[in-house]
């Protein structure tokens, strides 16, 4: 599904990221742990097109994508969370979701403006598949709120519901745990599987290891800008050097 | 939706009836100029309060309208009809060209950017003098004309203008409550966030920069058709800043909010006869006192207002 | 002739480019430490002028004593700018801040206009006005005053900025202001410095350039942009990047207005800003992650 190789940035003489190299495959959950500084949000910004690394490629689906910014790269159906949640605070919940419905639709300036017929049942088209997305993460009843007014965990799952509506084949999700309780944390869980079980491929930074270790099908750990090892929850746990690497760090 | 649409009636069938009320060629003409300004709070809005990149240069594309319509149908008697959509692809053309560089910059940077284009236009105006008449002015501009109707008379210009102003405002209500609308909205709140669910933000923006543009073109035309005469002052700086402080009081964001904000602007001097030279000192106020203690402008300050001050006494029907 | 010509215009040029350079980093310097574009710089320097007319010639007092009172009123003008509009707001959003600037200085210019009327004023030279002439050239003392006076003020303000602790404190600001707040100094403090700094270099500008092109009301709209422009050139340094940018392009606008429009001249500065704002946003001689101050 996601092939990097040799992924390295260097920030003004600072290594951030040194020759990177693994794949994820298709349906699978994997997850990016490392203490720190390990690099894994880097990693994510290079990975959607935010940061443009210094040296290395990136392949989406066979494809070389490469130094594609973010917009084409949702259009390829990657799209991502945020570790602090990026929501549009200015519309209603309902209306965040539609705007991940943008590369599902596709009026243009003027056929929105004149209300071409197509425009208002493509209206329509885009206001019911945000509703079932809503629907899907359970805050459909949330949907005329403003989006500035819900809560954290709350404004996580409309983010991730926003994310879905884009129908992505991947999803790359940036620490969703970070600032959630113990029960929201067990239904994100839940939730991550069901997006898996739609057939979505899941690749997530996160801190919380009974989590990571719960759902991921595969484990990556970073450890100062490398790649330190690669397995299943089981092997991980096992490993001496990651064991190593997170005694040195106190999180 | 409904709702929306039967506001929409409501308001267009008040403007029509407005002369009944308004009889007097002076008043009319005032109202004439609150339909332009209208227009063009609504096209400096649809940047502004939507896509949230400023610009204090839009007087210059309202001239620039104005003078290649002027210039179309005196030096080279064009017919006005054919000029206006000319002058507004034009500009639109222009502003898409600039709108790349100019709004790859963003806050401060943007502000002094369009800044700076504004007044190179104003310039240009000025020193253009066998185009323009420079600073004395450019007269002799045809009304516009259609069947036997000539529009010279105040109340047709009325009729004209607003039909004008109506249009643009269903034009840009439509916009802003659809997927480029909130598109737009997304860029504003969020770039990054939009990127990454596909939005291309870079061409969004230029888009609405140009279609801003045509809008205040097309409201420049009008203009000139409509005054006959046109010189480089309506034009300035400090219309620009004018154009900022209507968006601003009406409510960024807002369609009728601009519309709030042009009528107010644009009656105000007439009720502050005498102090005439001094209507600055009140736009200065007035932007200053509405970002601190009414930052969502009049459309909705009055609403939030008038909650703080009457509900209170109503608590009981609160729960 | 023609190099006779060029001579003139370019030292004439170098002087209404040093007051560009003053403006420019009152613009620098509140920038530096409150991330914020005062579009009000300009009017500090109107106010500067038109203080020292009325210090002048309604108080009758001599120059010496006239100029430090304008500077003196100009800033307290920028106190209360800082305190009554900056302070207070409360989405601070860089377009509230530029929409407030605005207002701020629009709101100046009509109360200027209230006080001092829509006339142009003269204030006399500070030391006569017998030309002297360079080479083939000639120049006003008052040329010699404002390059002069720049000179001093630039010293002043590097001598502040490196060796008090207030102008350290600031610089810590300019770099990093969480930072600066979490080691302990006054951030908020150091936000009504600059406008008190800036202010007052506005108004020196306005005082020393005052006989030579006149004031008014509503000069300090075109001079404070020019100003602005010297400080993008600069790449917002408060310091002898921006001097250098603002000395280039009251260079450049003199020789452009000489040889070949002076209609154009105020485009110059203009298409300059842009430029450099499409080309190399850093300014002309920053690298993109340079010092500031």
């Amino acid at each position: 599904m996601l092939e990097l190789s040799g992924i390295t940035q260097i920030f003004g003489g600072v290594t951030a990221l040194d020759t990177v190299t693994f794949s994820i495959a298709k349906g699978d959950i994997t997850g990016v742990i490392g203490p720190n500084g390990a690099g894994k949000t880097t990693l994510f910004n290079i990975i959607t097109g935010i940061y443009r690394q210094t040296a290395g490629t990136v392949l989406l689906e066979g494809k070389n994508v490469t130094g594609f910014p973010p917009e084409r790269l949702a259009r390829l159906a990657m799209v991502r969370t945020f570790q602090n949640i990026e929501l549009f605070g200015g519309m209603t919940v309902l209306e965040n979701v539609m705007v991940g419905m943008h590369t599902k639709s596709s009026s243009g300036l003027l056929a929105c403006a004149l209300k071409m017929p197509w425009s208002i049942s493509e209206e329509r088209r885009i206001r019911e598949g945000a509703a079932k997305w809503l629907e899907f993460t359970g805050i459909l009843d949330l949907s005329e709120h403003a989006a500035s007014s819900l809560p954290f965990g709350q404004g996580r799952l409309l983010e991730i519901a926003r994310a879905l509506a884009a129908m992505p084949r991947i999803i790359l999700m940036d620490e969703p745990a970070a600032g959630l309780n113990s029960q929201e944390t067990l239904a994100l869980a839940q939730l991550i599987k069901r997006i898996r079980d739609l057939g979505i491929t899941v690749v997530l930074v996160e801190h919380d290891m009974e989590l990571v270790m719960d759902i991921c099908d595969r484990i990556v750990v970073l450890n100062l800008g490398r790649k330190l090892a690669e397995g299943t929850p089981r092997e991980i746990q096992e490993n001496t050097e990651v064991i190593a690497a997170y005694l040195g760090d106190d999180d | 939706m409904k709702k929306d649409f039967l506001l929409f009636v409501a308001f267009s069938l008040l403007v029509m009836a407005a002369p009944q009320y308004f009889r007097g060629g002076y008043m009319m003409n005032v109202l004439v100029f609150v339909g332009i300004n209208t227009m063009l709070a609504i096209a400096l809005n649809l940047l502004l309060g939507y896509a949230g990149q400023i610009s204090l240069g839009h007087a210059g594309f309202f001239g620039l309208g104005a003078y290649l319509s002027g210039i179309m149908t005196t030096t080279f008697s064009l017919n006005p009809w054919v000029a206006m959509p000319v002058a507004a692809f034009v500009v639109g053309c222009l502003a898409g060209l600039i709108g790349f560089p100019v709004l790859k910059l963003k806050g401060h940077y943007l502000a002094m950017a369009t800044l700076g284009l504004g007044i190179i236009f104003f310039i240009i105006f000025n020193e253009t003098y066998e185009w323009t008449g420079g600073p004395s002015g450019l007269s002799g501009i045809p009304n516009l004309q259609l069947g036997s109707i000539v529009f010279d008379s105040d109340v047709k210009n009325y009729y004209l203008i607003w039909g004008v102003t109506l249009a643009v405002m269903l034009f840009a209500l439509n916009l802003a409550n659809s997927r480029v609308g909130r598109a737009l909205r997304a860029v504003h709140d969020s770039e990054v966030a939009a990127q990454v669910l596909g939005v291309n933000a870079r061409l969004l923006k230029v888009q609405i920069f140009a279609l801003s543009a045509i809008i205040c073109s097309l409201a420049g035309s009008l203009y000139a058709h409509t005054m006959t005469f046109i010189s480089p002052t309506s034009f300035g700086f400090n219309f620009s800043i004018e154009l900022l402080t209507m968006v601003v009081i009406g409510g960024l964001g807002s369609i009728y909010g601009s519309f709030l904000g042009a009528a107010l602007l644009t009656l105000l001097p007439e009720f502050l006869r005498g102090a005439n030279d001094y209507d600055i000192i009140i736009y200065g106020g007035l932007l200053m006192v509405m970002v601190m203690y009414m930052p969502g402008g009049l459309v909705r300050g009055i609403p939030a207002l008038y909650r703080k001050i009457i509900k209170p006494k109503g608590e009981a029907g609160h729960a | 002739m023609q190099f006779d010509q060029i001579l003139q215009y370019t030292l004439s040029g170098l002087s209404t480019g040093a007051i560009y350079a003053l403006i420019g980093i009152g613009f620098s310097i509140i920038y530096n430490a409150t991330g914020i574009i005062n579009f009000a710089q300009g009017e500090f320097v109107m106010l500067g002028g038109l203080f020292t007319l009325s210090c002048l010639e309604f108080l009758k007092l001599p120059l010496w004593a006239a100029i430090p009172c304008a500077i003196t009123a100009s800033t307290v003008v920028g106190i209360l700018f800082e305190r009554l509009a900056i302070r207070p707001l409360r989405q601070p959003t860089p377009i509230n801040l530029v929409i407030i600037t605005i207002g701020g200085s629009i709101l100046i210019r009509g109360l200027a206009m209230l006080v001092w009327g829509k006339d142009t004023h003269s204030v006399t030279p500070f030391s006569g006005d017998t030309p002297i002439a360079i080479g083939g050239a000639t120049i006003l003392p008052q040329h010699l005053w404002i390059l002069a006076i720049t000179l001093i003020i630039i010293i002043i303000n590097k001598l502040y900025f490196y060796h008090t602790i207030s102008g350290k404190a600031m610089r810590a600001c300019s770099y990093n202001r969480r930072a600066a707040g979490l080691v302990g100094i006054d951030v908020r403090r150091m936000v009504l410095f600059s406008f008190i700094i800036s202010s007052a270099m506005g108004a020196v500008a306005g005082i020393i350039i005052a006989p030579l092109t006149m004031t008014a009301y509503d000069v300090g709209v075109m001079l404070g942009l020019k100003g602005f422009c010297a400080a993008i050139i600069g790449g917002m340094s408060s310091g002898l990047s921006t001097v250098i940018g603002g000395l280039i392009l009251g260079v450049l606008e003199s020789l452009g207005a000489g040889l070949i429009s002076s209609g154009y001249k105020d485009a110059i500065a203009f298409i300059i800003l842009l430029l450099i704002l499409f080309i190399r946003p850093q300014g002309l001689f920053g690298k993109s992650d340079s010092e500031r101050v």
